[in-house]
Protein backbone atom coordinates (compact mmCIF):
# COMPACT_ATOMS: atom_id res chain seq x y z
CA UNK A 1 0.00 0.00 0.00
CA UNK A 2 1.27 3.73 -0.74
CA UNK A 3 1.96 6.46 1.83
CA UNK A 4 -0.06 9.28 1.83
CA UNK A 5 3.18 11.25 1.03
CA UNK A 6 4.21 9.43 -2.25
CA UNK A 7 0.57 9.69 -3.44
CA UNK A 8 0.41 13.15 -3.05
CA UNK A 9 3.48 13.54 -4.30
CA UNK A 10 2.29 11.76 -7.59
CA UNK A 11 -0.63 13.65 -7.51
CA UNK A 12 -2.45 16.22 -5.41
CA UNK A 13 -5.33 16.65 -7.05
CA UNK A 14 -6.82 13.59 -5.15
CA UNK A 15 -9.41 14.28 -3.00
CA UNK A 16 -9.18 13.74 0.61
CA UNK A 17 -11.78 10.40 0.26
CA UNK A 18 -9.62 9.13 -2.41
CA UNK A 19 -6.40 9.61 -0.69
CA UNK A 20 -8.09 8.05 2.43
CA UNK A 21 -9.38 4.64 0.53
CA UNK A 22 -5.50 4.07 -1.08
CA UNK A 23 -3.39 4.65 1.79
CA UNK A 24 -5.97 2.77 4.46
CA UNK A 25 -6.32 5.91 6.13
CA UNK A 26 -9.94 7.50 7.08
CA UNK A 27 -10.36 10.99 5.88
CA UNK A 28 -9.99 12.39 9.25
CA UNK A 29 -6.53 11.25 9.23
CA UNK A 30 -5.69 11.95 6.06
CA UNK A 31 -6.82 15.52 6.98
CA UNK A 32 -5.04 16.21 10.26
CA UNK A 33 -1.54 14.49 8.72
CA UNK A 34 -2.09 17.08 5.71
CA UNK A 35 -1.76 19.56 7.77
CA UNK A 36 1.15 18.41 9.82
CA UNK A 37 2.61 18.02 6.70
CA UNK A 38 2.25 21.47 5.66
CA UNK A 39 2.99 23.04 8.79
CA UNK A 40 5.97 21.08 9.56
CA UNK A 41 6.92 22.33 5.64
CA UNK A 42 7.52 18.36 4.75
CA UNK A 43 5.11 19.08 1.84
CA UNK A 44 5.65 22.72 0.59
CA UNK A 45 2.99 23.31 -1.83
CA UNK A 46 1.14 22.65 -4.96
CA UNK A 47 1.68 23.40 -8.03
CA UNK A 48 0.89 22.39 -11.93
CA UNK A 49 3.38 21.59 -14.37
CA UNK A 50 3.14 23.45 -17.44
CA UNK A 51 4.22 23.64 -20.89
CA UNK A 52 3.83 27.41 -21.89
CA UNK A 53 5.11 26.44 -25.18
CA UNK A 54 1.81 25.32 -26.11
CA UNK A 55 0.34 28.81 -25.34
CA UNK A 56 1.08 31.95 -26.15
CA UNK A 57 3.04 33.29 -23.90
CA UNK A 58 7.05 33.59 -24.11
CA UNK A 59 9.40 31.92 -21.74
CA UNK A 60 12.83 31.21 -21.24
CA UNK A 61 14.55 29.43 -18.66
CA UNK A 62 18.18 28.94 -18.23
CA UNK A 63 20.34 27.26 -15.46
CA UNK A 64 23.30 28.85 -14.37
CA UNK A 65 25.96 27.49 -12.76
CA UNK A 66 27.48 29.36 -10.24
CA UNK A 67 30.66 29.50 -8.37
CA UNK A 68 31.02 31.68 -5.16
CA UNK A 69 33.27 31.72 -1.76
CA UNK A 70 32.28 30.03 1.33
CA UNK A 71 31.58 32.61 4.15
CA UNK A 72 33.15 31.62 7.37
CA UNK A 73 30.40 30.10 9.84
CA UNK A 74 27.59 29.78 7.32
CA UNK A 75 28.95 28.14 4.29
CA UNK A 76 27.07 28.25 1.09
CA UNK A 77 23.69 29.45 3.35
CA UNK A 78 23.95 33.03 2.91
CA UNK A 79 24.80 33.17 -0.40
CA UNK A 80 22.55 30.64 -1.50
CA UNK A 81 20.06 32.49 0.51
CA UNK A 82 20.75 36.08 -1.32
CA UNK A 83 20.09 34.24 -4.35
CA UNK A 84 17.17 32.74 -4.11
CA UNK A 85 14.95 35.71 -2.21
CA UNK A 86 14.85 36.94 -6.05
CA UNK A 87 11.39 36.27 -7.95
CA UNK A 88 12.73 35.03 -11.11
CA UNK A 89 14.95 32.24 -9.27
CA UNK A 90 13.02 29.03 -9.62
CA UNK A 91 15.60 26.52 -8.05
CA UNK A 92 18.78 26.73 -6.36
CA UNK A 93 20.72 23.78 -5.09
CA UNK A 94 24.14 23.42 -3.73
CA UNK A 95 26.38 20.92 -5.87
CA UNK A 96 29.24 19.63 -5.65
CA UNK A 97 31.46 18.78 -8.30
CA UNK A 98 33.59 21.82 -10.77
CA UNK A 99 31.05 24.49 -9.39
CA UNK A 100 28.91 25.34 -5.98
CA UNK A 101 25.31 26.52 -6.76
CA UNK A 102 22.67 25.40 -9.89
CA UNK A 103 20.33 28.16 -10.10
CA UNK A 104 17.48 27.82 -12.42
CA UNK A 105 15.86 31.36 -13.21
CA UNK A 106 13.12 31.86 -15.51
CA UNK A 107 12.15 35.02 -17.93
CA UNK A 108 9.98 36.15 -20.55
CA UNK A 109 12.75 37.01 -22.65
CA UNK A 110 16.20 36.26 -23.08
CA UNK A 111 17.39 39.43 -23.00
CA UNK A 112 15.30 39.42 -19.57
CA UNK A 113 17.48 36.43 -18.08
CA UNK A 114 20.94 38.24 -19.42
CA UNK A 115 20.12 40.78 -17.64
CA UNK A 116 19.62 39.32 -14.36
CA UNK A 117 22.51 37.13 -14.51
CA UNK A 118 24.82 40.06 -15.87
CA UNK A 119 23.13 42.87 -13.02
CA UNK A 120 21.96 40.87 -10.35
CA UNK A 121 23.78 37.42 -9.89
CA UNK A 122 27.09 38.41 -11.05
CA UNK A 123 27.58 41.27 -9.27
CA UNK A 124 27.06 39.38 -5.94
CA UNK A 125 30.47 39.57 -3.78
CA UNK A 126 30.73 36.44 -2.96
CA UNK A 127 29.88 35.10 -6.48
CA UNK A 128 33.34 34.63 -7.96
CA UNK A 129 32.11 32.82 -11.47
CA UNK A 130 28.85 32.44 -13.65
CA UNK A 131 28.30 29.63 -16.46
CA UNK A 132 24.91 30.16 -18.21
CA UNK A 133 22.82 27.30 -20.25
CA UNK A 134 20.06 28.04 -21.70
CA UNK A 135 17.07 25.50 -22.08
CA UNK A 136 16.18 24.95 -25.57
CA UNK A 137 13.54 22.50 -24.84
CA UNK A 138 11.76 20.31 -22.07
CA UNK A 139 11.25 16.67 -22.46
CA UNK A 140 10.41 15.80 -19.53
CA UNK A 141 10.01 17.23 -15.56
CA UNK A 142 9.14 15.26 -12.51
CA UNK A 143 7.98 12.08 -14.44
CA UNK A 144 6.13 14.28 -16.51
CA UNK A 145 6.61 14.12 -20.27
CA UNK A 146 5.86 16.86 -22.60
CA UNK A 147 5.17 15.33 -25.62
CA UNK A 148 1.50 13.91 -26.34
CA UNK A 149 1.93 9.88 -26.88
CA UNK A 150 0.80 8.59 -29.83
CA UNK A 151 -1.96 6.42 -29.50
CA UNK A 152 -1.89 2.88 -30.75
CA UNK A 153 -4.36 1.76 -33.31
CA UNK A 154 -6.08 -0.96 -31.28
CA UNK A 155 -9.44 -2.84 -30.93
CA UNK A 156 -11.51 -3.56 -27.97
CA UNK A 157 -10.48 -6.82 -26.97
CA UNK A 158 -12.36 -8.74 -24.65
CA UNK A 159 -10.01 -10.32 -21.74
CA UNK B 1 -20.86 -23.30 -51.68
CA UNK B 2 -22.37 -24.41 -48.42
CA UNK B 3 -19.81 -23.48 -46.22
CA UNK B 4 -22.06 -24.71 -43.06
CA UNK B 5 -22.17 -28.06 -43.72
CA UNK B 6 -18.77 -27.71 -44.52
CA UNK B 7 -16.94 -26.16 -41.20
CA UNK B 8 -16.52 -28.71 -38.29
CA UNK B 9 -19.50 -29.18 -35.74
CA UNK B 10 -16.98 -28.35 -32.74
CA UNK B 11 -16.35 -24.55 -34.47
CA UNK B 12 -20.31 -24.45 -35.34
CA UNK B 13 -21.24 -25.10 -31.72
CA UNK B 14 -18.68 -22.41 -30.06
CA UNK B 15 -20.82 -19.31 -29.47
CA UNK B 16 -19.32 -15.89 -30.61
CA UNK B 17 -18.82 -14.02 -27.79
CA UNK B 18 -21.91 -11.88 -27.17
CA UNK B 19 -19.84 -8.69 -25.67
CA UNK B 20 -18.87 -7.71 -29.56
CA UNK B 21 -21.82 -6.05 -29.86
CA UNK B 22 -21.31 -3.68 -26.56
CA UNK B 23 -17.95 -2.94 -27.74
CA UNK B 24 -18.97 -1.79 -30.72
CA UNK B 25 -21.13 0.75 -28.89
CA UNK B 26 -18.46 1.81 -26.82
CA UNK B 27 -15.81 2.24 -29.60
CA UNK B 28 -18.42 4.67 -31.05
CA UNK B 29 -18.56 6.57 -28.21
CA UNK B 30 -16.21 9.28 -28.23
CA UNK B 31 -16.17 10.61 -24.81
CA UNK B 32 -16.88 7.64 -22.67
CA UNK B 33 -15.59 5.77 -19.76
CA UNK B 34 -14.66 2.59 -20.04
CA UNK B 35 -14.11 0.20 -16.88
CA UNK B 36 -14.99 -2.24 -19.39
CA UNK B 37 -11.57 -3.36 -20.90
CA UNK B 38 -9.58 -5.76 -18.62
CA UNK B 39 -5.90 -4.89 -19.53
CA UNK B 40 -3.52 -2.96 -17.84
CA UNK B 41 -3.23 0.62 -18.79
CA UNK B 42 0.32 0.61 -18.31
CA UNK B 43 2.47 0.76 -21.06
CA UNK B 44 5.81 -2.04 -20.73
CA UNK B 45 8.29 -0.79 -18.72
CA UNK B 46 11.28 1.08 -20.76
CA UNK B 47 13.74 -1.20 -19.46
CA UNK B 48 11.91 -4.13 -21.09
CA UNK B 49 10.70 -2.74 -24.21
CA UNK B 50 14.52 -1.39 -24.64
CA UNK B 51 15.80 -5.27 -24.43
CA UNK B 52 13.56 -5.70 -27.16
CA UNK B 53 14.61 -2.95 -29.51
CA UNK B 54 17.86 -4.34 -28.26
CA UNK B 55 17.72 -8.08 -29.54
CA UNK B 56 15.94 -6.11 -32.74
CA UNK B 57 19.23 -4.26 -32.87
CA UNK B 58 21.33 -6.94 -33.00
CA UNK B 59 19.79 -8.98 -35.42
CA UNK B 60 18.15 -11.51 -33.09
CA UNK B 61 15.04 -12.40 -35.52
CA UNK B 62 15.71 -15.85 -35.89
CA UNK B 63 13.29 -18.68 -34.83
CA UNK B 64 14.46 -19.74 -30.81
CA UNK B 65 14.57 -23.52 -29.83
CA UNK B 66 10.75 -24.86 -29.77
CA UNK B 67 10.20 -24.81 -26.15
CA UNK B 68 11.17 -21.26 -25.95
CA UNK B 69 15.01 -19.77 -25.23
CA UNK B 70 17.04 -21.70 -22.37
CA UNK B 71 17.91 -18.52 -21.16
CA UNK B 72 14.41 -17.49 -20.85
CA UNK B 73 13.31 -20.90 -19.17
CA UNK B 74 15.94 -20.37 -16.53
CA UNK B 75 14.52 -17.06 -15.77
CA UNK B 76 11.42 -18.42 -15.97
CA UNK B 77 11.97 -20.94 -13.53
CA UNK B 78 14.41 -18.78 -11.34
CA UNK B 79 11.32 -16.09 -10.95
CA UNK B 80 8.83 -18.84 -9.92
CA UNK B 81 11.46 -20.02 -7.33
CA UNK B 82 11.84 -16.49 -6.25
CA UNK B 83 8.44 -15.19 -6.04
CA UNK B 84 6.00 -18.41 -5.14
CA UNK B 85 8.17 -20.58 -4.00
CA UNK B 86 7.43 -22.92 -7.26
CA UNK B 87 10.15 -25.64 -8.83
CA UNK B 88 9.91 -26.22 -11.95
CA UNK B 89 13.42 -27.67 -13.74
CA UNK B 90 13.47 -25.42 -16.93
CA UNK B 91 14.81 -27.96 -19.63
CA UNK B 92 12.12 -30.43 -19.35
CA UNK B 93 9.11 -28.66 -17.27
CA UNK B 94 8.83 -25.33 -18.89
CA UNK B 95 7.49 -24.16 -22.12
CA UNK B 96 7.41 -20.40 -23.60
CA UNK B 97 3.85 -19.98 -25.26
CA UNK B 98 1.98 -17.07 -27.22
CA UNK B 99 0.07 -15.58 -23.76
CA UNK B 100 -1.34 -18.27 -21.30
CA UNK B 101 -4.19 -18.45 -23.84
CA UNK B 102 -2.01 -20.85 -25.80
CA UNK B 103 -0.94 -22.83 -22.76
CA UNK B 104 -4.49 -23.01 -21.53
CA UNK B 105 -5.09 -24.68 -25.14
CA UNK B 106 -2.37 -26.87 -25.33
CA UNK B 107 -3.00 -28.24 -21.83
CA UNK B 108 -6.73 -29.12 -22.42
CA UNK B 109 -5.81 -30.45 -25.49
CA UNK B 110 -3.10 -32.98 -24.48
CA UNK B 111 -5.05 -33.58 -22.00
CA UNK B 112 -8.23 -34.70 -22.96
CA UNK B 113 -10.10 -37.38 -24.58
CA UNK B 114 -13.93 -36.37 -26.79
CA UNK B 115 -16.22 -36.76 -23.83
CA UNK B 116 -14.38 -36.32 -21.09
CA UNK B 117 -15.22 -33.10 -18.72
CA UNK B 118 -13.44 -30.41 -18.20
CA UNK B 119 -14.57 -28.55 -14.72
CA UNK B 120 -15.09 -24.84 -15.37
CA UNK B 121 -15.84 -22.85 -12.20
CA UNK B 122 -17.62 -19.90 -13.25
CA UNK B 123 -17.96 -16.90 -13.41
CA UNK B 124 -14.67 -17.01 -15.03
CA UNK B 125 -12.73 -15.77 -17.95
CA UNK B 126 -14.47 -17.21 -20.80
CA UNK B 127 -12.39 -19.26 -23.34
CA UNK B 128 -11.97 -22.16 -21.12
CA UNK B 129 -15.47 -23.47 -22.31
CA UNK B 130 -15.10 -23.28 -26.13
CA UNK B 131 -11.38 -24.43 -25.94
CA UNK B 132 -12.51 -27.35 -23.85
CA UNK B 133 -15.34 -27.70 -26.39
CA UNK B 134 -12.96 -27.88 -29.71
CA UNK B 135 -10.47 -30.22 -28.04
CA UNK B 136 -13.21 -32.33 -27.62
CA UNK B 137 -14.05 -32.20 -24.12
CA UNK B 138 -17.41 -31.40 -22.35
CA UNK B 139 -17.11 -28.26 -19.69
CA UNK B 140 -18.93 -28.77 -16.95
CA UNK B 141 -19.87 -25.08 -15.19
CA UNK B 142 -19.60 -24.78 -11.26
CA UNK B 143 -21.23 -21.93 -10.07
CA UNK B 144 -19.02 -20.17 -7.62
CA UNK B 145 -20.93 -18.38 -5.41
CA UNK B 146 -20.82 -14.19 -3.62
CA UNK B 147 -21.02 -15.73 -0.12
CA UNK B 148 -18.14 -17.57 -0.76
CA UNK B 149 -16.20 -14.92 -2.00
CA UNK B 150 -16.38 -16.96 -5.32
CA UNK B 151 -14.38 -19.65 -4.24
CA UNK B 152 -14.82 -23.00 -5.35
CA UNK B 153 -15.08 -25.25 -1.90
CA UNK B 154 -14.79 -28.75 -1.70
CA UNK B 155 -18.97 -29.99 -1.80
CA UNK B 156 -19.54 -27.96 -5.19
CA UNK B 157 -16.44 -29.67 -6.81
CA UNK B 158 -17.34 -33.23 -5.17
CA UNK B 159 -21.19 -32.51 -6.69
CA UNK B 160 -19.79 -31.78 -10.18
CA UNK B 161 -16.97 -34.58 -10.26
CA UNK B 162 -17.75 -37.88 -12.80
CA UNK B 163 -16.31 -40.94 -13.77
CA UNK B 164 -15.52 -39.07 -16.84
CA UNK B 165 -13.88 -35.89 -15.33
CA UNK B 166 -10.83 -35.38 -16.42
CA UNK B 167 -9.48 -32.10 -15.73
CA UNK B 168 -10.37 -29.32 -13.06
CA UNK B 169 -9.79 -25.78 -13.74
CA UNK B 170 -8.49 -22.93 -11.07
CA UNK B 171 -8.75 -19.77 -12.17
CA UNK B 172 -7.72 -17.81 -9.41
CA UNK B 173 -7.00 -14.62 -8.80
CA UNK B 174 -10.31 -14.39 -10.74
CA UNK B 175 -11.34 -12.46 -13.57
CA UNK B 176 -14.26 -11.08 -13.33
CA UNK B 177 -14.48 -11.78 -9.29
CA UNK B 178 -11.28 -10.98 -7.98
CA UNK B 179 -11.98 -14.30 -6.06
CA UNK B 180 -8.99 -16.20 -5.07
CA UNK B 181 -8.09 -19.34 -3.58
CA UNK B 182 -6.44 -19.47 -0.15
CA UNK B 183 -4.08 -22.23 0.87
CA UNK B 184 -6.95 -24.11 3.22
CA UNK B 185 -9.01 -23.48 0.21
CA UNK B 186 -6.36 -25.26 -1.62
CA UNK B 187 -6.42 -28.17 0.82
CA UNK B 188 -10.07 -28.92 0.56
CA UNK B 189 -9.60 -29.24 -2.84
CA UNK B 190 -6.91 -31.73 -2.74
CA UNK B 191 -8.95 -33.96 -0.31
CA UNK B 192 -11.80 -34.13 -3.09
CA UNK B 193 -8.79 -35.19 -5.98
CA UNK B 194 -7.48 -37.60 -3.52
CA UNK B 195 -6.79 -41.21 -5.59
CA UNK B 196 -8.78 -39.68 -8.25
CA UNK B 197 -6.82 -39.06 -12.54
CA UNK B 198 -8.19 -35.59 -12.56
CA UNK B 199 -5.43 -32.89 -13.41
CA UNK B 200 -5.51 -29.32 -12.47
CA UNK B 201 -4.94 -26.33 -14.69
CA UNK B 202 -4.36 -23.20 -12.81
CA UNK B 203 -4.62 -20.34 -14.62
CA UNK B 204 -1.84 -18.04 -12.81
CA UNK B 205 -2.12 -15.18 -15.07
CA UNK B 206 -3.25 -12.72 -12.33
CA UNK B 207 -1.16 -14.08 -9.39
CA UNK B 208 1.31 -11.11 -9.23
CA UNK B 209 -1.73 -9.30 -8.09
CA UNK B 210 -2.90 -10.54 -5.18
CA UNK B 211 -3.49 -7.48 -2.37
CA UNK B 212 -2.35 -8.27 1.28
CA UNK B 213 -1.19 -11.69 1.28
CA UNK B 214 0.54 -14.18 -0.93
CA UNK B 215 -0.17 -15.82 -3.81
CA UNK B 216 -0.66 -19.57 -3.24
CA UNK B 217 -0.22 -22.05 -6.47
CA UNK B 218 -2.24 -25.72 -5.81
CA UNK B 219 1.76 -26.67 -7.37
CA UNK B 220 2.58 -24.95 -3.96
CA UNK B 221 0.65 -28.10 -1.94
CA UNK B 222 3.06 -31.80 -2.51
CA UNK B 223 -0.35 -33.20 -2.74
CA UNK B 224 -1.25 -31.35 -5.36
CA UNK B 225 1.52 -30.85 -7.20
CA UNK B 226 1.62 -34.05 -9.62
CA UNK B 227 -1.43 -33.54 -11.15
CA UNK B 228 -1.16 -29.63 -11.49
CA UNK B 229 -0.28 -27.55 -14.85
CA UNK B 230 0.50 -23.77 -13.89
CA UNK B 231 -0.62 -21.58 -16.50
CA UNK B 232 1.34 -18.05 -16.27
CA UNK B 233 2.62 -15.26 -18.28
CA UNK B 234 3.75 -11.34 -18.77
CA UNK B 235 0.76 -9.59 -19.94
CA UNK B 236 -0.97 -8.40 -16.90
CA UNK B 237 2.26 -8.83 -14.07
CA UNK B 238 4.41 -7.09 -15.88
CA UNK B 239 1.59 -4.99 -18.50
CA UNK B 240 3.10 -6.83 -21.37
CA UNK B 241 -0.41 -7.97 -23.29
CA UNK B 242 0.79 -7.32 -26.83
CA UNK B 243 3.72 -8.88 -26.68
CA UNK B 244 2.03 -12.60 -26.30
CA UNK B 245 3.99 -14.23 -23.69
CA UNK B 246 3.26 -16.78 -21.31
CA UNK B 247 4.29 -20.37 -20.03
CA UNK B 248 3.34 -23.25 -18.94
CA UNK B 249 4.54 -25.77 -16.16
CA UNK B 250 3.90 -29.21 -15.10
CA UNK B 251 5.40 -32.76 -15.16
CA UNK B 252 7.92 -33.19 -17.08
CA UNK B 253 5.54 -36.36 -18.76
CA UNK B 254 2.92 -33.90 -19.93
CA UNK B 255 5.34 -31.12 -20.86
CA UNK B 256 7.14 -33.06 -23.11
CA UNK B 257 4.00 -33.97 -25.20
CA UNK B 258 2.87 -30.41 -25.17
CA UNK B 259 5.44 -29.59 -26.54
CA UNK B 260 4.85 -31.68 -29.97
CA UNK B 261 1.85 -29.29 -30.38
CA UNK B 262 3.24 -26.64 -29.52
CA UNK B 263 6.42 -27.44 -32.13
CA UNK B 264 4.02 -27.72 -34.81
CA UNK B 265 1.10 -25.51 -34.09
CA UNK B 266 3.22 -22.33 -33.47
CA UNK B 267 7.12 -22.98 -33.85
CA UNK B 268 8.09 -21.36 -31.09
CA UNK B 269 7.16 -17.87 -29.58
CA UNK B 270 7.99 -14.50 -31.15
CA UNK B 271 11.92 -14.46 -30.47
CA UNK B 272 11.73 -10.28 -29.81
CA UNK B 273 9.20 -10.62 -26.76
CA UNK B 274 11.23 -13.50 -25.66
CA UNK B 275 14.49 -11.13 -26.07
CA UNK B 276 11.54 -8.76 -23.27
CA UNK B 277 10.40 -11.37 -21.11
CA UNK B 278 14.31 -12.27 -20.07
CA UNK B 279 14.46 -8.82 -18.81
CA UNK B 280 11.40 -8.60 -17.19
CA UNK B 281 12.41 -11.53 -15.31
CA UNK B 282 15.64 -10.36 -14.17
CA UNK B 283 14.92 -6.59 -13.33
CA UNK B 284 10.76 -6.24 -13.54
CA UNK B 285 10.17 -7.34 -9.65
CA UNK B 286 10.33 -3.48 -9.01
CA UNK B 287 7.79 -2.94 -11.45
CA UNK B 288 5.24 -5.80 -10.61
CA UNK B 289 5.41 -4.06 -7.16
CA UNK B 290 4.57 -0.55 -8.37
CA UNK B 291 2.32 -1.47 -10.50
CA UNK B 292 0.46 -3.76 -7.65
CA UNK B 293 0.73 -1.08 -5.05
CA UNK B 294 -1.04 1.63 -7.56
CA UNK B 295 -4.12 -1.01 -8.72
CA UNK B 296 -4.41 -1.76 -5.05
CA UNK B 297 -5.26 2.12 -4.13
CA UNK B 298 -7.61 2.06 -7.11
CA UNK B 299 -8.98 -1.04 -5.72
CA UNK B 300 -9.78 0.30 -2.13
CA UNK B 301 -11.51 3.54 -3.70
CA UNK B 302 -13.83 1.72 -6.23
CA UNK B 303 -14.73 -1.01 -3.16
CA UNK B 304 -15.23 2.03 -0.77
CA UNK B 305 -17.07 4.14 -3.90
CA UNK B 306 -19.52 1.31 -5.00
CA UNK B 307 -20.52 0.14 -1.31
CA UNK B 308 -21.04 4.34 -0.24
CA UNK B 309 -23.48 4.28 -3.19
CA UNK B 310 -25.36 1.00 -2.52
CA UNK B 311 -23.56 -1.53 -4.41
CA UNK B 312 -22.99 -4.36 -2.01
CA UNK B 313 -19.74 -5.81 -3.38
CA UNK B 314 -17.01 -8.35 -1.34
CA UNK B 315 -13.41 -6.85 -1.25
CA UNK B 316 -11.62 -8.69 -4.36
CA UNK B 317 -8.57 -9.66 -3.44
CA UNK B 318 -6.81 -10.15 -6.71
CA UNK B 319 -6.69 -9.31 -9.93
CA UNK B 320 -8.30 -5.61 -10.85
CA UNK B 321 -11.51 -6.25 -11.24
CA UNK B 322 -14.19 -5.42 -8.59
CA UNK B 323 -17.82 -7.42 -9.32
CA UNK B 324 -20.63 -5.61 -7.47
CA UNK B 325 -23.78 -7.25 -6.99
CA UNK B 326 -26.70 -5.01 -9.21
CA UNK B 327 -29.41 -7.18 -8.09
CA UNK B 328 -31.36 -4.09 -5.81
CA UNK B 329 -31.29 -2.17 -9.36
CA UNK B 330 -34.09 -4.52 -10.77
CA UNK B 331 -32.29 -4.60 -14.19
CA UNK B 332 -30.68 -7.69 -15.37
CA UNK B 333 -26.86 -7.30 -15.67
CA UNK B 334 -26.81 -7.10 -19.45
CA UNK B 335 -29.76 -4.27 -18.90
CA UNK B 336 -27.72 -2.61 -15.93
CA UNK B 337 -24.76 -2.19 -18.75
CA UNK B 338 -26.74 -1.48 -21.44
CA UNK B 339 -28.69 1.14 -19.90
CA UNK B 340 -25.78 2.63 -17.78
CA UNK B 341 -23.49 3.31 -21.07
CA UNK B 342 -25.87 5.09 -23.12
CA UNK B 343 -27.70 7.52 -20.60
CA UNK B 344 -23.83 8.01 -18.59
CA UNK B 345 -21.63 6.80 -20.95
CA UNK B 346 -19.77 4.68 -18.93
CA UNK B 347 -18.63 1.13 -19.67
CA UNK B 348 -19.03 -2.03 -17.49
CA UNK B 349 -18.83 -5.40 -18.94
CA UNK B 350 -22.07 -7.88 -17.58
CA UNK B 351 -21.25 -10.72 -15.36
CA UNK B 352 -24.06 -12.92 -17.49
CA UNK B 353 -20.73 -12.90 -20.17
CA UNK B 354 -18.69 -14.79 -18.00
CA UNK B 355 -21.11 -17.75 -17.39
CA UNK B 356 -23.99 -18.52 -15.37
CA UNK B 357 -23.70 -17.39 -11.99
CA UNK B 358 -22.14 -14.29 -13.12
CA UNK B 359 -25.75 -12.63 -13.84
CA UNK B 360 -27.11 -10.28 -11.03
CA UNK B 361 -23.07 -8.95 -11.17
CA UNK B 362 -21.13 -6.42 -13.22
CA UNK B 363 -17.28 -6.44 -13.61
CA UNK B 364 -15.43 -3.21 -13.14
CA UNK B 365 -12.00 -2.81 -13.98
CA UNK B 366 -9.50 -0.81 -12.29
CA UNK B 367 -7.05 -0.79 -14.80
CA UNK B 368 -7.62 3.02 -15.73
CA UNK B 369 -6.53 5.81 -13.69
CA UNK B 370 -8.12 7.53 -10.43
CA UNK B 371 -10.01 10.64 -12.51
CA UNK B 372 -12.43 8.03 -14.93
CA UNK B 373 -12.63 5.67 -11.59
CA UNK B 374 -14.28 8.63 -10.26
CA UNK B 375 -15.80 10.11 -12.34
CA UNK B 376 -17.34 6.63 -12.96
CA UNK B 377 -18.67 6.44 -9.33
CA UNK B 378 -19.90 10.20 -10.14
CA UNK B 379 -22.08 9.06 -12.70
CA UNK B 380 -22.82 5.27 -11.40
CA UNK B 381 -24.46 7.58 -8.56
CA UNK B 382 -26.61 9.68 -10.95
CA UNK B 383 -27.75 6.57 -12.89
CA UNK B 384 -29.14 5.02 -10.17
CA UNK B 385 -30.36 7.80 -8.59
CA UNK B 386 -32.57 8.55 -11.40
CA UNK B 387 -33.25 4.59 -12.65
CA UNK B 388 -34.88 4.78 -8.11
CA UNK B 389 -37.28 7.86 -8.78
CA UNK B 390 -37.78 6.07 -12.11
CA UNK B 391 -39.10 2.98 -10.34
CA UNK B 392 -40.71 4.86 -7.51
CA UNK B 393 -42.69 6.97 -9.95
CA UNK B 394 -43.95 3.92 -11.65
CA UNK B 395 -44.40 1.97 -8.23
Amino acid sequence: MKKLLQLLEEDCTLTHEQLASMSGMTVEEVEKTIRMYEEEKIVLGYKAIVDWDRTDREAVTALIEVKVTPQRGEGFDRVAERIYQYDEVESVYLMSGAFDLTVIISGRTLKEVAQFVGQRLATLEDVTGTATHFILKKYKEKHLIFEKAEEQERELIFS
Amino acid sequence: MNYENILSDRIKNVQPSGIRRFFDILEEMKDAISLGIGEPDFVTPWHIRDAGIYSLEKGFTKYTSNAGMAELRREIAAYLNRRFDLQYDFASQIIVTVGGSEAIDLTLRCLVNPGDEVIVPVPSFVCYGPLANMAGATPVLVETKAENEFRLTADELRAAITPRTKVLVLPFPNNPTGGIMERKDLEEIAKVLEGTDIMVLSDEIYAELTYGQHHVSPANLPELKDRTIVVNGFSKSHAMTGWRMGYVCGPKEIIRQMLKLHQFGIMSAPTVSQYAAVEAMRNGDVDIEKMRDEYDGRRRYLVEGLRRIGLPCFEPKGAFYVFPDIRSSGLSSDEFCERFLMEEKVAVISGSAFGPGGEGFVRCCYATGMKDIAEALTRMDNFLTNLRKKQAREG
